[in-house]
């Protein structure tokens, strides 16, 4: 695997490129999109874009499809091509075409010009899929950079609303506290164990005593990483932000950037063997699923109640840290597809129905939606029985599996704690089902037709959620090949 | 017991409604074609389901029908379904009373209709599956299905406080239900199975590790779960709101098929899985199931609201069914299966009645009425027939299944077969009662006058369940020889038990 001849030790072999070719693509893509952008109008710059950044992100999935035939280290032992990295490339693409192909409708009614936009989707992706990749902790770091930075543009891109800027500003500010965190923890580790490469971190760790760096370094690359996936107490931030940036970023936002972060968290944590891991994860998933929960049940927005649930479901991911890897990796992956899946599905749906300006947002606004566009409420229905776990949906394997993998830890405390929010949030999530199908509308929005984009998403969205919850096996099994892989 | 038809046909009876559900979704909006759809489906499928019984090997134990195939590997789910001797008549009663509910709704259902009919179907296929499903997990997923469209039927086309009452439904039985969850999780976790024969033959075999510390828990999470469905006092409070807001095919189905949920699990996972605890537990329930049919049965007593009325007689009527279950005698268990047929057809017939005089009246108000008898003759002989049938008049359903019970009752100790021979009286008061202030006398409201008797629709929709009361008390064997095996075998490990208990 490593490849120690001379002339690689200086130039870059062929093999090297393919380790990252999903980034060139989405690199490529992203810059012919930037580059014609101002030499467009509008009109054309809508379309034509839009179309190219599809491309992009399906290009990008073919490329992960082509580079799992070569497996392995690369450039310089900084990037791993390995089951691991395929499934969150896939995972990021897969987003990234279902956040794009939501966004054609959106940004037209909205009147917002595109083309940057899709330009930093892309670029986004390419960050995300980098982290995942990633295996030496500045690349990560630069990966990380690379990811966040799009998202807080595009959370600001609703440019008339003040909401959005809000948003936008706040993500930045505390989001650059959080790298710096990250970063200085990057610093810690590299302190205590003389090296950012996570193989040699670990390595370091397991063989003899643990420096009490390490500890400090490890806990502070948590408190970067928890404020990227909403963790609390470092999930403040959340609901604000949900609640101005456009409602595709922030489908985008909570699962894509989400997942990236929580694979350079299963690095860190599973392949490098963080020390004090246990305790750490423990007290921050009880408090994430309890805030997350309890925050969504007095919500009267959708975008801020699927901010406040998305909280509680980074607290049911975080279980399957606490376990051990064999089973609580796969499960987190499980979790994160299938999170993936109804999440992105839930928020295209929201994008469809906020309107111009997004003036429906509100409980209110989803009054007699059964009645008025029975197709939208049935997918909405479903992806928010997904949310709450009901089977034959993808959101019941990914509680199942978590769950499971903690009891076998015997984390019993915090698999009660989770079950009890899982009851709790069945509350809120039903309350919107309620509200669709057993109210009135007060007053009659027509809605407009879905157009082929947006059908197109909630087609892939769905078809994956309950592929997920029928058929979980094999996206099981492929996740289970990493904690096999990564096993000492 | 192998040819594919056999080995399928449980899957056929099960998902054809649910394909029919899909089917009407393409369908255009013209709602006759979609009730006659419907309707065709749901004949269909009872149609089918008459296989069962005819093809049913009666001297044998064990389930018939069976198909089992993996699902899923990890974790180890299986497509595990079959009947014996009780499913297999709930099945039936599911498959009756749903053409019967298409019927019903015809004209009472003009909104929304196609959804309607979606939702109906959908509710049949997870009905279904409750009752056939041998693995645990399936059985949990048809259990928290039948809730989505029942509490949806509740909410879109009930009366006045509907989203209310389809909230407390969902919540309840949601929340019931968690402890049957992690109860079926706990199993997993020590044996590897959802599998039901599976899991209970390793717990005979004593070989689930931590069985005897847990096995109150996991008996009682089951418990509550069916507790709440049942309901067993004090956990019914849901039910008389659902049913009152309900339309009445949702009321039909609920009170004759989704309570039965409650029964046939505590009948099928509590005795089957658990036969120490249900018997170290059968007093304090036993108590429960009394309470449940005097005090359902005075709480009908004063109603005035018909429906209300129809529902407190179901807590009444169902315990019986849960004294029955838990007396662990062979005469008991045969007379609360049978009272669960029975409630189903004559209970389901008396929704529909107050149903047909709501359509005309749009009250359930028993003081709205009066002298019926005089302007719809015909809907008072029906409505007299089944109330006969519901206070267990001889020759009729009601007679055989509680008469059962309560000699069962006697059997476990004489004190429950007497306070539950009150029952009997008090339900003869509460709903002969009714039937007087409705039908007899003078007519009282002059509207009345001028309500029309019954169509030729309504006419279909009320002779099977009359002409099955009937059958269903005249030859009981026709029912029993079926659902007797069955219950012998649910009931081996309690002579086992019981001689244990006498050698300490």
């Amino acid at each position: 695997m490593n490849s120690t001849t001379d002339l690689t030790q200086v130039v870059p072999q062929a093999a090297d490129y393919i380790r990252i070719l999903p980034e060139i693509v989405l690199a490529i893509f992203g810059m012919i999109v930037m580059v014609l952008d101002p030499v467009m109008d509008e009109r054309s710059s809508q379309k034509i874009l839009g179309v190219l950044a599809l491309v992009g992100s399906l290009a990008a999935l073919i490329a992960t499809l082509f580079q799992a035939q070569y497996p392995g280290l690369g450039f310089w032992n900084m990037v791993q091509v390995d089951s691991f990295s395929l499934f969150f490339h896939f995972l990021v693409a897969a987003v990234t075409t279902v956040v794009i192909l939501t966004s054609y409708e959106y940004m037209a009614v909205q009147g917002i010009r595109a083309g940057e936009y899709y330009a930093l989707v892309l670029f986004g992706a390419l960050g995300m899929s980098l982290m995942s990749s990633a295996v030496e902790l500045v690349l990560i770091f630069i990966a990380l950079e690379i990811s966040s930075i799009s998202t807080y543009i595009l959370a600001g891109f609703r440019r008339r609303a003040a909401i959005s800027s809000e948003s936008s500003v706040k993500y930045f500010l505390l989001g650059s506290f959080a790298t710096a965190f990250f970063l200085y923890g990057v610093a810690l580790m590299f302190g205590a164990t003389g090296s950012t490469s996570i193989t040699v971190i670990g390595d370091a760790l397991r063989s003899g005593q643990i420096p009490i760096l390490a500890y400090v370094g490890v806990a502070l690359i948590f408190v970067g990483l928890g404020f990227k996936v909403a963790a609390a107490p470092f999930h403040v931030w959340t609901p604000d932000v949900y609640e101005g940036a456009p409602a595709p970023v922030v489908g985008f936002m909570s699962t894509a950037p989400k997942a990236a972060a929580f694979a350079v968290l299963l690095r860190i944590m599973f392949e490098a063997d963080a020390p004090g891991r246990v305790w750490l994860i423990w007290v921050a998933a009880a408090l994430s699923m309890t805030l997350g929960n309890v925050g969504a049940l007095v919500q009267n927005n959708v975008k801020r109640l699927l901010a406040y649930s998305s909280i509680a479901h980074a607290g049911y991911l975080l279980v399957a840290f606490a376990a051990l890897p064999n089973n609580g990796i796969p499960a987190a992956m499980f979790y994160l597809a299938s999170y993936a899946a109804m999440n992105v599905g839930a928020f295209a749906v929201i994008s469809h129905i906020s309107g111009a300006g997004e003036r429906y947002v509100t409980l209110e606004d989803y009054e007699g939606l059964g009645r008025r566009s029975p197709l939208l409420a049935a997918m909405l229905t479903i992806f928010l029985l997904s949310l709450i776990g009901i089977p034959i949906t993808g959101g019941f394997f990914a509680k199942f599996y978590v769950f499971s993998a903690a009891l076998q830890a015997n984390l019993v405390g915090l698999v009660i704690i989770g079950v009890l929010n899982s009851a709790v949030a069945s509350y809120y999530y039903l309350r919107l089902i309620v509200v669709m199908y057993m109210r009135e509308a007060r007053e009659d929005v027509p809605l407009p037709r879905i157009p082929l984009g947006l059908g197109a998403a909630l087609a892939i969205s769905l078809a994956a959620t309950i592929y997920l919850g029928v058929l979980p096996g094999r996206v099981l099994d492929y996740a289970a090949r990493t904690a096999a892989e990564w096993a000492h | 017991m192998s040819n594919a038809l056999d080995n399928s046909m449980l899957t056929l009876i099960t998902f054809i409604p649910l394909a029919g559900a899909v089917l009407l979704m393409f369908f255009p909006r013209r709602d006759r074609d979609i009730r006659m759809f419907a309707l065709v489906v749901s004949l269909l499928d009872f149609v089918l389901s008459l296989h069962l019984p005819v093809h049913f090997q009666r001297g044998q134990t064990g389930f018939q029908y069976e198909t089992n195939q993996l699902w899923i590997s990890n974790p180890n789910i299986h497509y595990h379904m079959g009947v014996d001797g009780v499913s297999m008549w709930l099945v039936v009663l599911t498959t009756f009373l749903t053409p019967l509910c298409v019927l019903i709704s015809w004209k009472s259902i003009h909104e929304r209709v196609k959804e309607f009919f979606i939702l109906l179907l959908v509710l049949q296929t997870a009905l279904i599956g409750v009752f056939v499903a041998l693995d645990l997990f399936l059985f949990y997923f048809f259990w928290e299905a039948t809730l989505i469209p029942m509490a949806l039927l509740i909410g879109i086309y009930g009366h006045g406080r509907r989203v209310y009452a389809a909230v407390k439904f969902f919540l309840y039985t949601m929340v019931a239900s968690m402890f049957m969850l992690a109860a079926i999780l706990w199993l997993y976790a020590k044996t590897g199975t959802f599998d039901f024969v599976s899991i209970q033959s390793a717990i005979r075999n004593g070989q689930v590790e931590n069985f005897s510390g847990a096995a109150l828990w996991l008996f009682l999470g089951f418990f509550i779960a069916f507790a709440v469905k049942v309901p067993v006092f004090p956990f019914h409070t849901w039910l008389p709101d659902a049913h009152v807001e309900a339309p009445t095919a949702g009321s039909v189905l609920l009170a004759g098929v989704l309570l039965k949920m409650g029964t046939y699990g505590m009948l099928r996972f509590d005795l089957g899985l658990f036969p120490e605890q249900s018997v170290s537990n059968a007093s304090w329930i036993m108590v429960l199931a009394l309470i449940g049919i005097v005090y359902g049965a005075l709480v009908a007593m004063v109603q005035p609201n018909m429906k209300k009325l129809i529902a407190y007689s179901s807590i009444s009527h169902l315990g019986f069914v849960v004294l029955g279950i838990f007396s662990f005698t062979q005469a008991g268990l045969d007379g609360a299966t049978y009272v669960m047929l029975a409630h189903g057809v004559s209970t389901g017939a008396l929704f529909m009645l107050a149903g047909i005089l709501y359509e005309r009246r749009h009250t359930y108000e028993i003081a709205e009425f009066g002298g019926l008898a005089t302007p719809m003759p015909v809907y008072a002989t029906f409505f007299l027939f089944i109330v006969l049938a519901s206070v267990g008049l001889p020759l009729l359903n009601g007679f055989i299944g509680e008469f059962l019970v309560l000699s069962g009752a006697f059997r476990d100790r004489a004190v429950y077969g007497i306070v539950g021979a009150t029952g009997v009286i008090w339900s003869a008061c509460y709903l002969l009662w009714m039937y007087q202030r409705v039908f007899y006398g003078k007519v009282t409201h002059e509207v009345n006058l001028a309500l029309p008797d019954l169509s030729g629709r309504e006419r279909a929709a009320l002779w099977p369940p009359a002409v099955a009361a009937l059958v269903m008390g005249v030859a009981p064997l026709l029912w029993l020889n079926a659902i007797d095996p069955a219950v012998q075998t649910a009931l081996a490990p309690f002579a086992q038990l019981a001689s244990k208990m006498v050698g300490r």
